[in-house]
């Protein structure tokens, strides 16, 4: 009790010290309670007060912020569509933009000449110094859909002659910074369906399975022994391997996200099992359950809601196996295909060892990969502390 | 102990019992046989093959009988050790992956030996020096190790052992080396091949276990029976080394078993990009010409595998922590 007491006091302080923060946050209805008990603020508001403070998860929930935005306004944020073909200025490297411009506050590049190299009839590019291109911001260029919807020909920036690369172009000559802008629709959108499917998935068997017990929890568990029993990568490749070539992207795109949560599903449903195992025997259940409460009731509105933090957490945690998943196998030429970009696709590109030394840049697209998965992993990882009502 | 493992070896049958048919039903998924890819790269290259010879190989394959047939076929010779032939490479099946599978569990158990040698002196480092200028490097380097892929790494590993080192970074052995009968230049040539390897396969491995170390060892510092250690006048390294370690091992052992499937998804991906003759690559290849029973057998021993190597870790966790009791 005393314990009780303290552990509610320090929780007052800490109240204290971020009301001023807080103040737009609270309702009216949490005012009301606030006078009956000296302290209460809802689960969510405690963690995310927790959340707040830890800066790592801050910073990596604004990366991941940042690159879903960026791949919903892709079109915009590129100079370029997808298929265009600077064919003159096949594996050009990055372009460096300079900001200052005989003093005066003004981006460019400089222009770039390619010649081939006599002996080995290589592309060789050289930058011209004399020949400064502006960059010009909200230029019309390719149309294309904003968001699928509204046809626009703006583009966030862009010049007027000659090429922008600012991270080189392929083997087409297609710019890789639009292509990778492109590609994260495709990566980042596969992890977030993959994980709604495999939560929606994982949520009703796993706790179905531990409500209701018997049969039906044997058969779901001895369902996801056997798919536990395989390793990930090779079963995945053995299904995406199955989906016919003839197949349009589209389609195998959503078949590609419905394999990837097949397996992920069993995860989270294991967890939620045990969970619920415990959940059930607690007195609002069976309050729920006294006054009549339907069985679906009981789960949607009692257990669901109850697991629900735990379930965010686990989201956001699966939340880089489904994009590594997903860039490996189409890294293996197994996944994604073309026309259908994503950066598994882009790095498959650069699978071969001489085009990589010639060409590096062709490695960034693994950047980003790179930086969304470590961007989720501090993002869940703080979720997870913040989830934790053990501490403070 | 023995019973226990009895019990489990009994409970792995009806298990990989599923698994086979479950295996064998998704290796026959994609449209067509092995003879429609053949046919198909034949026409792809100029050549051309009639229909009488295509479907006279079927039959002679048991490519036209219906899936139950060929499945039991496949099974039926596991107890002699034929697991089919494979049409690719005119081969049994057996002999062709016998060595691969050998090489992948070398790699794999070196993978591992290098995790745990490596995670557990820096997880009790991060452990003992909480929130210094080193544990905050180790637990950013441990994120970056989590977050960067397994090919990216051999990617850029290639990219840099070409252009520094000199060396040409994929296969195992140097041009010239491939024939040269065992010698010792051989066998460093061999090394040479193989460190770069195992690290990039450990390397997720080992950020995972530093970050599970030092939490095991935070939990643990903070117990009573460190404090009476403590106060008894043990020296600090004794207390960390015999008492603290001793019992934040332990969940890193039931970890082991996590680690295995991961270790051989790894295998596979690194195993093409770096052309090692890990099952990967030949993986790949037999799922694309649907040599299916090539590719199926595969896929079987990869689960073997692992369900093995989940054993072994519950076998290892039961001898080290003695207060797991299998009754």
């Amino acid at each position: 009790m005393k314990n009780l007491k303290e552990q509610s006091a320090a929780l007052q302080s800490l109240y204290q010290q971020e009301k001023e923060v807080e103040v737009e946050e609270i309702t009216a209805p949490q005012v009301w309670e606030a006078k009956e008990s000296p302290y209460a603020a809802s689960q969510w508001q405690l963690t995310w007060r927790k959340f707040k403070r830890n800066r790592v998860a801050i910073v990596g929930g604004s990366v991941i912020l940042m690159f879903y935005l960026s791949a919903l306004f892709a079109n915009f944020l590129a100079p370029y569509t997808l298929d265009v073909r600077l064919t003159q200025y096949s594996y050009m490297p990055p372009q460096a933009v300079h900001f200052i411009n005989e003093g005066k506050l003004q981006p460019f590049v400089y222009g770039i000449t390619g010649a081939r190299d006599p002996e080995t009839l290589r592309k060789i590019y050289e930058t011209d110094t004399s020949e400064k291109i502006p960059i010009r911001f909200f230029v019309k260029g390719e149309s294309y859909e904003l968001l699928g919807l509204f046809p626009m020909d703006i583009h966030l920036f862009g010049v007027e002659e000659g090429p922008i690369c600012l991270l080189g172009t392929d083997g087409q000559g297609r710019d890789m910074l639009s292509r990778v802008l492109m590609g994260s629709q495709i990566s980042l959108s596969v992890g977030l369906v993959g994980v709604f499917l495999s939560l929606f998935i994982g949520a009703v068997l796993g706790v179905a399975s531990g409500y209701y017990g018997g049969w039906m929890d044997n058969l779901i568990q001895r369902t996801i022994e056997v798919i536990r029993a395989f390793p990930a990568i090779p079963l995945w490749m053995a299904l995406t391997a199955a989906l016919p070539p003839h197949w349009p992207p589209l389609r195998v795109y959503f078949t590609i996200t419905v394999i990837l949560s097949l397996i992920g599903w069993t995860w989270l449903a294991r967890q939620l099992r045990g969970k619920v195992l415990a959940l059930r025997e607690e007195d609002f259940v069976m309050a729920a359950r006294l006054v009549g409460a339907s069985d679906v009731w009981v789960i949607f509105r009692h257990l669901i809601p109850a697991t629900f933090s735990h379930i965010v957490v686990i989201a956001t945690l699966s939340m880089p196996a489904m994009i590594l998943a997903e860039s490996a196998l189409s890294f293996l030429g197994l996944g994604i295909r073309p026309p259908l970009t994503s950066w598994g696709v882009l790095l498959k590109e650069a699978q071969n060892i001489q085009t990589l030394i010639l060409y590096p840049w062709l490695l960034i697209p693994g950047v980003f990969v790179a930086a969304a998965i470590l961007a989720f992993n501090f993002m869940g990882d703080g979720l997870r502390d913040a989830a934790d009502p053990y501490t403070v | 102990m023995l019973t226990y493992i009895l019990r489990r070896i009994m409970g792995m049958i009806p298990t990989l019992f599923v698994v086979s048919i479950v295996t064998f039903v998704i290796i026959q998924l994609p449209p067509g046989d092995f003879m429609t890819s053949l046919q198909a790269e034949i026409a792809a290259t100029g050549g051309g093959q009639d229909a009488k010879t295509v479907e006279a190989l079927r039959q002679r394959y048991g490519l036209d009988r219906p899936m139950y047939v060929q499945y039991l076929k496949w099974i039926s010779g596991f107890p002699r050790g034929d697991f089919g032939y494979s049409l690719e490479w005119n081969a049994p099946v057996w002999d062709l992956i016998a060595g691969r599978l050998a090489f992948t569990i070398l790699l794999g158990g070196l993978a591992l030996i290098f995790m745990w040698v490596v995670s557990i002196p820096i997880g009790v480092y991060s452990a003992t020096h909480q929130y210094t200028l080193g544990d905050n490097l180790f637990t950013f380097l441990g994120f970056a190790g989590l977050s960067v892929p397994d090919f990216l790494l051999a990617l850029i590993y290639m990219v840099i052992a070409t252009l520094s080192l000199g060396m040409s970074a994929s296969g195992l052995y140097s041009a010239g080396m491939e024939d040269a009968p065992w010698s010792m230049a051989r066998f460093l040539d061999l090394l040479n091949h193989l460190w770069a390897p195992v690290l990039i396969l450990g390397l997720a491995g080992t950020a995972e276990l530093i970050r599970i170390m030092r939490g095991n060892m935070l939990d643990v510092l903070g117990q009573q029976f460190i404090t009476t250690a403590r106060a008894k006048g043990l020296k600090e390294r004794l207390v960390i080394n015999k008492y603290a370690v001793r019992v934040a091992i332990n969940p890193l052992i039931s970890v082991l078993g996590m680690q295995i499937p991961k270790m051989i998804s790894s295998s596979i991906i690194i195993g093409v990009v770096l052309s090692i003759p890990t099952i990967g690559p030949m993986f790949l290849r037999a799922l694309i010409t649907q040599d299916m029973y090539l590719a199926g057998s595969l896929l079987l021993f990869m689960t073997i595998l692992l369900l093995i190597g989940n054993l072994l870790a519950d076998i290892v966790l039961a001898w080290a922590d003695p207060r797991i009791r299998y009754e």
